[in-house]
């Protein structure tokens, strides 16, 4: 199973869990993490459902690429962390 | 509303002020470190609402039941899905810039430009799609922003369903019909910023901030990046007052509740050089529907003074008299007496974006 992993900084705002998902691809995994705290869809994601300009993805240690359809894919152990980018301040 | 009572909305969180005995003291803060972009002060009791601009995460919203004791978080506008090849900017929301309540509807001014509603206090919003669907938006363009945007709504205080919007840089619209239909009523604004053959068009005029006179509701008056502006007939027509001492360029304004010649302006430079003129601080006022300006100096800084008052960060209580102004470099001043007299309340808060009093 692949893991994701939301920064601890988003837990002033809004509950973050860990999802352990058989997705195949970061849009399948963000959507496992949504189904359990819809809220924090919107701080990952924009009205458009794009990533969020100063939000980061690493899919095992290497930056995702597709930050509109989030069509990265995931093997079947990969860890993704979600992170805050540092050019957001 | 309450006279005593402000709220501060900062880059680093929002500030509540009370005043006793003629002093504004910090009662409390909320939302420490982060930005707080607009503030809608407590409605029929204790309900009001925070707008967050979050550096990484993006806006959000805050309701508080009990005067900003306790918050909680609600629905964020959100923009529909964009058609594929839609002109102007993203749909996408980047800033709450005002948020008003009339006759039981909130209503929210947004960068790019969308005007949002509420009927349950921002558990949910739609977006106007009568506005936001308008051909006219296409011209619209950012003023200060990269993206155009709502900076004022100004709900008709006796007509429910009608209201006015300012709009950087979309000119003025207003709605009779509970924004189901909209009209541009920005005739005799002017753009100097425009070719010369375009500066009359109503659709790109660029109102920094507009304000309805509550108590005679068809006197509106409005800083615009190139002057001061009235109105006396709701809108239908607006003529430029060239009067103003110092400077007519600035963004905030206030207007006296019940007095319909009565309105503040604070001025600054030029759109070129947005500092105060010879670095002083000063309050345009005028009595006498902009006929003729007194300029107020007396408590603020006179010398090496570059303190910008931004749109919302000019504040005047329903007693008429109580003024409150805010700068970008954290200035907070306060007057009891109309602006013949301030005094600073602290030269240390964060940059202010805007000031409510209530």
């Amino acid at each position: 199973m692949a893991t994701v992993a939301f920064t601890p900084q988003l837990q002033r705002f809004t509950p973050t869990p860990q999802v352990d998902t058989s997705a195949a691809t970061l849009r399948g995994a963000l959507e496992a993490a949504f189904a359990l705290n819809p809220r924090l869809r919107g701080y990952v994601l924009n009205d458009q459902g794009h990533l969020r300009p100063n939000v980061v993805v690493f899919i095992d240690g290497r930056r995702s690429r597709d930050r509109v359809a989030l069509a990265d894919p995931l093997g079947a152990h990969s860890r993704v962390h979600v992170l805050q980018a540092l050019s957001g301040g | 509303m309450d006279n005593d009572r402000a709220w501060v909305a900062t880059r680093k969180g929002l500030f509540e002020l009370r005043r006793s005995t003629g002093d504004w003291r910090i009662e409390r803060v909320s939302f420490l470190g982060e930005p707080v972009s607009m503030l809608l002060p407590p409605q029929h009791g204790e309900r009001m609402l925070a707008a967050l601009n979050l550096g990484h995460f993006g806006v959000k919203l805050h309701a508080s039941d009990d005067a900003g004791a306790h918050w909680h978080e609600v629905a964020t506008p959100a923009y529909p899905p964009q058609p594929e090849g839609a002109a102007g900017p993203a749909w996408t929301l980047q800033q709450l810039w005002s948020l008003e309540a009339a006759h039981g509807t909130v209503w929210a001014g947004t960068l790019p430009g969308g005007l949002f509603r509420s009927a349950d206090f921002g558990q949910s919003w739609q977006l106007v799609d009568a506005l936001w669907n308008r051909a006219e938006r296409a011209e619209w363009f950012g003023g200060g922003y990269d993206v155009p945007g709502i900076h004022s709504i100004c709900p008709h205080p006796q007509r429910p369903g009608e209201l006015l919007v300012g709009i950087s840089c979309g000119g003025v619209w207003v709605s009779e019909d509970d924004a189901a239909g909209w009209r541009l009523q920005a005739d005799g604004m002017r753009a100097a910023y425009m070719p010369p053959e375009q500066a009359d068009r109503p659709n790109t005029q660029d109102p920094h901030r507009i304000e309805r006179c509550a108590g005679a509701p068809e006197v509106l008056w409005c800083q615009h990046h190139n002057g001061i502006w009235h109105s006396i007939d709701n809108a239908r027509s607006w003529q430029e007052l060239r009067g103003a001492p110092v400077s007519s360029f600035g963004f905030a304004l206030a207007v006296h509740p019940h007095e319909p010649g009565s309105a503040w302006f604070v001025p600054a430079k030029a759109d070129e050089c947005r500092v105060p003129v010879d670095g002083a601080l000063v309050v345009n006022r005028t009595r006498d529907g902009g006929r003729s300006f007194e300029t107020l100096r007396h408590g603020l800084p006179q010398a090496h003074c570059y303190d910008l008052v931004y749109r919302h960060g000019l504040a005047l209580a329903p007693d008429g008299r109580t003024l409150l102004m805010g700068s970008t470099t954290g200035g907070l001043w306060s007057s009891g007496d109309g602006g013949d007299h301030w005094q600073a309340e602290s030269l240390h808060l964060p940059p202010i974006y805007a000031l409510r009093i209530g």
